[in-house]
């Protein structure tokens, strides 16, 4: 039998060629979250709603966006996203809606909800894809005109095709931005659905409001905004030096403009100053006016260990932009209606250099169930539970089901991938029969009750750059731990009064169950009439609620 | 045959006389001449309690009820007073939500004795078991429930001396049997008329005690009264008509006695005036339950014991020297260790025995000869040898029962 034959080197060079962003996504779609056409719809309403919502709070306007989806055909859906954001500049248009891997959030060490700059590309791409057309978008900037823009995409140059170029001459908002998609989908309500994720966004961003038509519907849903102010932009901050790696540190001396290594490590990282930067030196034993550029790949090393050893304060949290305890409270209160709330805001910490900030909220009570409330007299009413959003049910499940976790990083949903997310881990972790919630070993508390987690952070660690779930650092995981901890408690106390009520209702139930008893004996031994009967026993039940304490 | 003890002192004296001339004595009902205000009081003391939570309640104040503890720690013994007396703790039960439940119960039950007072009617625990079932929420769950209800009545008017029978409560269980010269004189319950049963007449049956004796009259010609742990050794007695040879009343108590027979021997007593001797078996329970209760009461109705006890009984046998002057030893059972625990007990905690030092040795000798022996170990000599020879012997003696 003849021998195969080899390919030889150079036929081999003949087949190896660059390949293009473009290329490579539509081979594999998955990584960025258009695995399926349920999901595809998703991640593409997502991504544009994250870019409306950065766009709006960078230039401190109160968002508000519509979302509209229109069924065209079974499978294939239009998507329109419009903000009253300060919209783009004509000549960025096709770029940022063209063309993978452009924008402007990843370089910078800035919260955003945004990171890469692939999302929103890639769902014109995927758009394009799947039924030939491409993304059209319409924007204006203050004082200028409305353009429209119809983009096809070049698969191997990584390259946007304008098709359809207009100005406007009459546009119906001063400002923002209108996107506008079709492709292949499917739409489906429940879990991990887009209506979740619009309610998601809701809870998470009560400054805006949020117009939701899904298909099928004639009105769009209301979001209404809980909160008339935009949240502070967060800074933009250097790196801390123990968030750097030995090569980016030996990239970073490369291309430094500092002359004096001192000087360097004061000027491109942050909370290092003169005395730290020495210290840091001497460790390393290498001079402070050491030039930067002609460190060798040994002595970065030195360097490198020198500031792991060196006490460098954290970095500063002007970078972040957290949600609140009151905001967090007002945005769960808006769209779960629940008995209680209970809110907790850790201080900034840092994880591998990088400031993050962990918020917890828990709205915690059972949807249609009757409430007690106790008046000032102490008594207790058995009150019908008042019915507030229509689709409280979403959030809220019943008593015997496991708690559901609202996660978010950077006020941004996150619906897939919930097993293996940090914050997952965190809530099974916690010890929740401490606050009065049952807990099988390794599992989800039981209750009904939304735990909703928010990581706000100049770079979130997701796992995947579709963005679903976090990486489980070790100080992420003590971070939500705590904070779930601290919101646990107040949740807690608040459980056990209800139970103490609950306890306290039930015993009052008896003595209204026998007290008529007591008087239809003394009507019967002393001849009372009906009147003097009821009202002794109206005295017995008044003496004996005023002795009961709650 | 044993060793018999020297009776050189005062026994030839004391012997009995069987063939004298019988002494016709009789009493009447207790208090039948006063029914009417009897009933009255008990109608009187439903309504104070009921009136003083009534009262509280308008006033804005939590009603208590109060009775006495019904224990034997609640209990003192006083040789001169001759019964269990209660040392005078008082539970009060407030109402709250715990005890709002049987607040109502104890009231509504309360209507109920008032109602059946009125109307000379009465229930058996049973029945106001059953009659709770139309109370709705208030119903008993089962008999025990309300068994205790009623329990707690009689103590709360026990605190009035108003008993339970006078509240037309009665027990299921009627009380012993009875047999001898005795004529018991009872009414018909509808036409009032008099009923004399002579319990010398009743044949190879016997006259059975009802569980409400203080209505009832007696006429006897006896000299004592011979209480019978035992029905082998009642119908033995009763078949050679031993009453008739000794001149005497005998009742069964049929183990612990009932309150009805209780209060019946002690109106024999008492009235009559006779001497009780009680004759049972020789274990911890013939002499610690069967004997004490009948003698001076028990712990848990010791608000009542005044009127259910025969201070006067005395012990004739079986005793543990008996055991040995009658050479029953090959008649015995070793004592089981819950006899031993009850012997115990009793000189730990019984106010009665503590009081009584000869009580005391004769229970130490029981528990060091380590056996009990019953009544019809006597058979053993054969049949009639308690006749002939064990109960003629001792009641020469009846100085030396045990008190």
């Amino acid at each position: 039998m003849a021998a195969r034959k080899h390919a030889t080197a150079e036929e081999m060079a003949m087949a190896q060629k660059e390949i293009s962003v473009s290329e490579f996504f539509a081979k594999n779609r998955h990584l960025l979250g258009f695995d399926n056409p349920r999901k595809a719809l998703l991640t593409t309403i997502k991504e544009a709603v994250d870019n409306s919502l950065d766009a709006c709070e960078e230039a401190g306007i109160l968002p508000e966006i519509l979302v509209e989806i229109d069924q065209l055909e079974e499978d294939r859906f239009r998507v329109v996203v419009q903000d009253n954001g300060p919209g783009i500049v004509k000549a960025q248009i096709p770029n940022i809606f063209g063309k993978l891997l452009y924008g402007s959030k990843f370089h910078s060490r800035r919260q955003s909800r945004g990171q890469q700059g692939i999302g929103i590309s890639a769902a014109g791409l995927y758009g394009q894809m799947t039924t030939g057309k491409g993304p059209r978008i319409e924007s204006r900037v203050k004082r200028g005109k409305a353009h429209r823009y119809e983009i096809q995409m070049d698969f191997t140059k990584n390259k946007p095709l304008i098709t359809q170029d207009e100005e406007l001459d009459d546009w119906h908002q001063s400002h923002g931005t209108r996107f506008e998609v079709t492709l292949e989908a499917s739409y489906q309500r429940g879990l991990r659905s887009v209506d979740d994720y619009i309610k998601q966004t809701a809870v998470s961003n009560p400054h805006t409001s949020i117009r939701y038509k899904p298909p099928g519907e004639e009105e769009p849903r209301f979001y209404e905004r809980a909160i008339r102010d935009v949240p502070d932009r967060a800074a933009e901050i250097k790196p801390h030096p123990y968030g750097v790696e030995l090569g980016e540190l030996m990239k970073m001396l490369r291309d430094t403009s500092s002359r004096w290594l001192s000087g360097f490590l004061q000027e491109e990282f942050c909370r290092i100053g003169p005395k730290v930067a020495k210290e840091i030196i001497a460790t390393a034993k290498l001079g402070e006016r050491s030039y930067p550029t002609r460190i060798a790949r040994d002595e970065a090393d030195r360097l490198y260990r020198a500031i792991q050893k060196t006490k460098i304060s954290a970095p500063p949290t002007t970078c972040l932009s957290p949600i609140g305890e009151d905001r967090i409270r007002e945005g769960l209160m808006k769209e779960c209606d629940a008995d209680f709330y209970s809110v907790s805001t850790r201080p900034p910490s840092v994880y591998r250099g990088n400031p993050f900030q962990i918020e917890v909220g828990i709205a915690w009570g059972k949807p249609g169930d009757d409430r007690l409330e106790v008046d000032d007299k102490g008594r207790i009413h058995k009150t019908k539970k008042k019915r507030g959003a229509t689709d409280t049910e979403d959030l809220l499940g019943n008593a015997d089901e496991p708690v559901r976790v609202l996660r978010f990083a950077n006020r941004v949903p996150l619906l897939f991938q919930q097993s293996s997310c940090c914050f997952t881990k965190s809530v099974i972790q916690t010890s929740w029969k401490n606050y009065g919630m049952s807990q099988s070993r390794g599992a989800m508390p039981v209750g009904s009750a939304v735990i909703f987690i928010h990581m706000a952070s100049v770079w979130v660690p997701f796992t995947s750059e579709a963005k679903e779930a976090i990486a489980p650092y070790p100080e992420i995981l003590k971070e939500v731990r705590l904070a779930l901890q601290e919101a646990g408690r107040k949740l807690g106390v608040h459980i056990r009064k209800g139970k103490r009520v609950t306890n306290e209702f039930q015993k009052r139930s008896y003595i209204e169950k026998y007290l008529p008893h007591v008087g239809i004996g003394l009507q019967e031994i002393l001849g009372l009439d009906d009147e003097d009967r009821e009202e002794t026993v109206e005295r017995l039940r008044e003496s004996m609620e005023t002795t009961r304490k709650i | 045959m044993a060793a018999r003890k020297p009776t050189d002192k005062t026994s030839a004296a004391k012997a009995p006389a069987p063939r004298r001339a019988p002494r016709q004595r009789s009493v009447g009902a207790h208090v039948p001449e006063t029914s009417k205000d009897l009933k009255q009081v008990a109608l009187d003391s439903i309504r104070e309690v009921a009136l003083r939570v009534h009262q509280t309640a308008n006033a804005g104040g939590l009603p208590q009820i109060q009775m006495p503890q019904r224990n034997l720690a609640n209990v003192k013994f006083d040789k001169k007073i001759g019964y269990f007396e209660m040392a005078g703790n008082l539970k009060t039960r407030t109402l709250d939500v715990n005890s709002v439940k049987t607040f109502a119960q104890t009231l509504r039950l309360m209507a109920l004795a008032k109602e059946m007072v009125a109307d000379e009617d009465f229930a058996t625990k049973r029945e106001a078991y059953y009659v709770s079932k139309n109370w709705g929420d208030a119903k008993f769950g089962e008999q025990r429930e309300s068994d205790t209800v009623l329990d707690d009545i009689e103590g709360m008017f026990s605190i009035h001396d108003v008993t339970r029978e006078e509240l037309r409560f009665v027990p299921e269980e009627h009380g012993g049997s009875v047999v001898g010269a005795l004529t018991v004189i009872d009414r018909d319950p509808e036409t009032h008329e008099p009923i004399r049963s002579d319990c010398a007449a009743m044949g190879s049956g016997a006259y059975t005690i009802p569980s409400t004796v203080d209505h009832l009259g007696f006429e006897t010609s006896a000299e004592f009264v011979l209480v019978i742990e035992t029905g082998g050794m009642f119908q033995r007695l009763n078949h050679h008509r031993y009453w008739r040879t000794a001149n005497c009343i005998l009742v069964e108590m049929g183990g612990v006695p009932t309150r009805a027979t209780r209060r019946f021997v002690r109106r024999i007593a008492e009235g009559l005036k006779l001497p009780v001797y009680a004759f049972v078996d020789c274990d911890p329970y013939g002499i610690c339950n069967i004997y004490r209760t009948l003698k001076v009461g028990s712990g848990s109705s010791a608000h009542v014991n005044r009127l259910f006890c025969v201070p006067t009984a005395t012990f004739m046998g079986v005793t543990p020297q008996d055991i040995i002057d009658f050479g029953l030893d090959d008649a015995t059972h070793p004592l089981l260790q819950v006899d031993v625990k009850r012997a115990k007990d009793a000189l730990k905690n019984d106010p009665f025995f503590q009081a009584q030092p000869r009580w005391k040795s004769a229970i130490k000798q029981m528990l060091k000869m380590g056996v009990r022996a019953e009544q019809q170990a006597f058979a053993k000599w054969g049949l009639n040898f308690v006749i002939e020879e064990y109960l003629p012997k001792k009641l020469r003696e009846t100085k030396s029962f045990l008190p």
